[in-house]
């Protein structure tokens, strides 16, 4: 496993000295499951579909980067803005401006309380997670967020996360606490300037507490020679309401982990996901609503486009205790396939142990409606545009659950970026 | 406008269309009627482009311009509007929008400025006005939802839209109720000029009560077989189609 960093670089971090949020014990407890882990094979059942020989294969390091000008990544023009360059943050990239209400500092700083101390790594399982011991062992840096009670923010916050180099790693580590009864907006951007083959390893600890609302919109736009394995490990608190609008444009091979605990009574989670692959791209989904509590609601919604020889995973999980009565809980996969060498893998499960809830769960594969193409075309659209339009009328389902507007248009700007395709 | 010389055409290797000839001139109003069976729809499909219609031989000339060397979308660029037997429903394609998106492109192919959004709006409303669509049908996702009449008036909305110079009805009248059928007939009727001209293809002669054509052709086993006055449509409506068997010796 030490194979994975470079040996000289590993001093880098000092893991004796840190005094940050993330205790020492933690990164000890993580070196020691690195010592003996390997990394999961396609017979781990989470990894089934996804192969990790172009992370593993390979030599990575921890580098310092810079990137002069992030115009290009400002996703919210109107938001606070934190930028991370490999990971670290950048404080004159980054908005000196933050609001009353909401205390912002990195996880490598000292001034974290004792609350801050007990969240970290509080839900994060490391035995046999490479990539989540990985980070722990290795995060330099991320950010701390904490929406203070009754906290209503106006503007968003913004998390611009910037890969550069060759055979970088990043293991960026945040946290975000959003107390009792407040609100808020934070978008996290994934980019990447200059960078070749390197990689992202991303953990973000979640905590909604009682009668909070959190929405996060997430959008990975990383060079397709990049690799990304990120985990949002959520926890909500009675009365919540969590959203998240997971948006995947870019990457060679990139691996979302959505775990969310609803632990308190009368909650509601939406999880929205959309992804649009071509090339060799692999794209992995894997959500999971562990729903502890009775009374509540989760709505899942995720929708892909495949092309060229690329691969989409789709892993959604909806686990409903035995406790856990009266709950609403949704899922729904959509694919569109446009070639014949994409692939899809979609697996919806649902485990239940309550008797008495509503759940569904549906998984829909396609191609585009040829007959619908050729109709477009016979009221004078090129085929380039009938498709065009095709497409983007199956996957605005899922970015028009972005409430925020300037993030909506940001996503359209990089559909038009990437693919050429006006939405 | 069109001419349709010895048209051959086949679907899976089997021949549907055996030697089809017909003519249409500016001005003009055909019917088409047939059997079931007998190329109708084939003969709207190959002269809409859809794929999976091999011509054979024979030639169709639009405008002066060889017809079956053009993409679909060229075809209806030229003028050609076929109006679907089964118009389709697009979830999540907006009506209008991808009406204005191909008239747009229709009038870039012609080498004209796009039409800007208020002149837009106002032909959509006074368009929608002629097939008496709710101007909120209109906005709607392509056909989602729609009832069969409003799916046909739709056809019609979108024919006023574009203005083309040969319109193809494929059995446009094909579950119309009385109502639906005079308002959708009554459209094509004020959309027609001495400069465009319909083909109109049915099973019935009740469609043709309202829309007079100045021919009735008789469409068996994959030609022509018999042309004449809209007083043809009427004695096949009265007769059916055997005796033409028998008079021609089919």
């Amino acid at each position: 496993m030490s194979e994975l960093l470079n040996s000289t670089e590993i001093d880098l971090i000092n893991t004796n000295g840190y005094t940050g949020v993330l205790a020492a014990e933690q990164k000890q407890k993580a070196s020691k499951i690195l010592e003996t882990i390997q990394f999961p094979t396609t017979r781990t059942e989470a990894w089934k579909y996804t192969r990790l020989g172009k992370i593993s294969n390979k030599k990575f390091s921890i580098q310092k980067g810079s990137v002069s000008d992030i115009s290009e990544y400002v996703i919210s023009k109107d938001a606070y803005t934190i930028v991370l360059i490999n990971g670290i943050i950048d404080t004159s990239l980054s908005s000196t401006d933050l609001p009353e209400g909401v205390i912002c500092s990195s996880i490598k700083d000292t001034i974290s309380t004792e609350k801050l101390n007990s969240l970290v790594g509080k839900n994060l399982k490391l035995e046999n997670e490479i990539f989540h011991s990985l980070n722990t062992q290795n995060a330099l840096d991320g950010s701390i967020l904490l929406i203070k009670e009754k906290t209503i923010l106006e503007k968003s916050i913004q998390l611009i996360h910037i890969l550069t180099g060759e055979h970088t790693i990043s293991n960026v580590r945040n946290l975000i606490v959003s107390e009792k009864n407040s609100q808020a907006h934070i978008i996290q951007g994934f980019f990447s300037e200059n960078a070749t083959e390197s990689f992202t390893n991303s953990v973000t600890e979640i905590f909604v507490e009682e009668n909070a609302h959190l929405t996060l919109d997430k959008i990975q736009f990383e060079d397709d020679s990049c690799y990304q394995v990120s985990t949002e490990q959520v926890e909500q608190a009675k009365n919540s309401t969590f959203t998240i609008n997971t948006i995947t444009l870019n990457g060679a091979l990139v691996r979302n982990n959505l775990n969310i605990k609803v632990i308190g009574q009368n909650c509601c989670t939406n999880l929205n996901g959309a992804y649009l692959l071509k090339g060799n791209q692999h794209v992995d989904n894997h959500t999971m609503v562990d729903h502890i509590a009775a009374h509540c609601e989760s709505h899942e919604l995720y929708k892909g486009v495949v092309n060229d020889k690329s691969t989409a995973v789709f892993n959604g999980k909806v686990f409903v205790r035995k406790d856990a009565q009266k709950i609403n809980a949704f899922q729904s996969n959509a694919n569109v396939l446009l070639s014949d060498d994409a692939t899809i893998n979609s697996k919806p499960e649902l485990e239940i142990y309550a008797d008495d809830v509503k759940c569904s769960h549906g998984s829909t594969t396609g191609q585009l409606d040829e007959e619908a193409v050729f109709y477009l075309r016979a009221r004078g659209l090129s085929e380039k545009s009938a498709r065009k339009l095709m497409i983007s009328a199956f996957i605005d389902d899922v970015i028009n659950k972005i409430e925020n507007k300037e993030v909506k248009t940001f996503v359209f700007g990089l559909l038009q970026k990437r693919f050429d395709w006006e939405i | 406008m069109i001419t349709i010389k010895n048209l051959h055409a086949s679907i899976d290797g089997k021949e549907i269309l055996k030697g089809l000839n017909l003519e249409v001139k500016a001005g003009e109003v055909h019917a088409i009627m047939g059997p079931n069976g007998a190329g109708k729809s084939t003969l709207a499909s190959v002269l809409a482009g859809r794929d999976g219609y091999e011509v054979t031989a024979g030639t169709v000339v639009f405008e002066g311009k060889d017809l079956l060397d053009l993409k679909t979308e060229d075809r209806a660029r030229e003028g050609l509007f076929l109006a679907f037997q089964y118009p389709i429903e697009i979830p999540g394609v907006s009506n209008v929008n991808f009406l204005r998106a191909a008239l747009n492109e229709i009038k870039e192919y012609h080498g004209e400025d796009p039409i800007n959004a208020k002149d837009f709006l106002k032909l959509v409303r006074e368009k929608s006005a002629i097939v008496e669509l709710d101007a909120k049908l209109a906005s709607r996702s392509v056909n989602e939802g729609f009832s069969g009449g409003e799916k046909k008036r739709n056809e019609i909305f979108q024919m006023a839209m574009l203005n083309p110079k040969l319109a193809i009805l494929d059995e446009t009248d094909s579950g119309l109720d009385i109502d639906a059928l005079r308002i959708v007939a009554n459209g094509v009727n004020i959309l027609k000029s001495p400069e465009n001209a319909t083909i109109v293809i049915t099973h019935y002669q009740r469609l043709l009560d309202y829309i007079v054509p100045d021919f009735v052709h008789v469409l068996f086993d994959g030609k022509i077989v018999k042309t004449g006055s809209k007083e043809l449509a009427l004695e096949l409506e009265e007769r059916g189609y055997d005796w033409i068997k028998e008079e021609l010796a089919l």
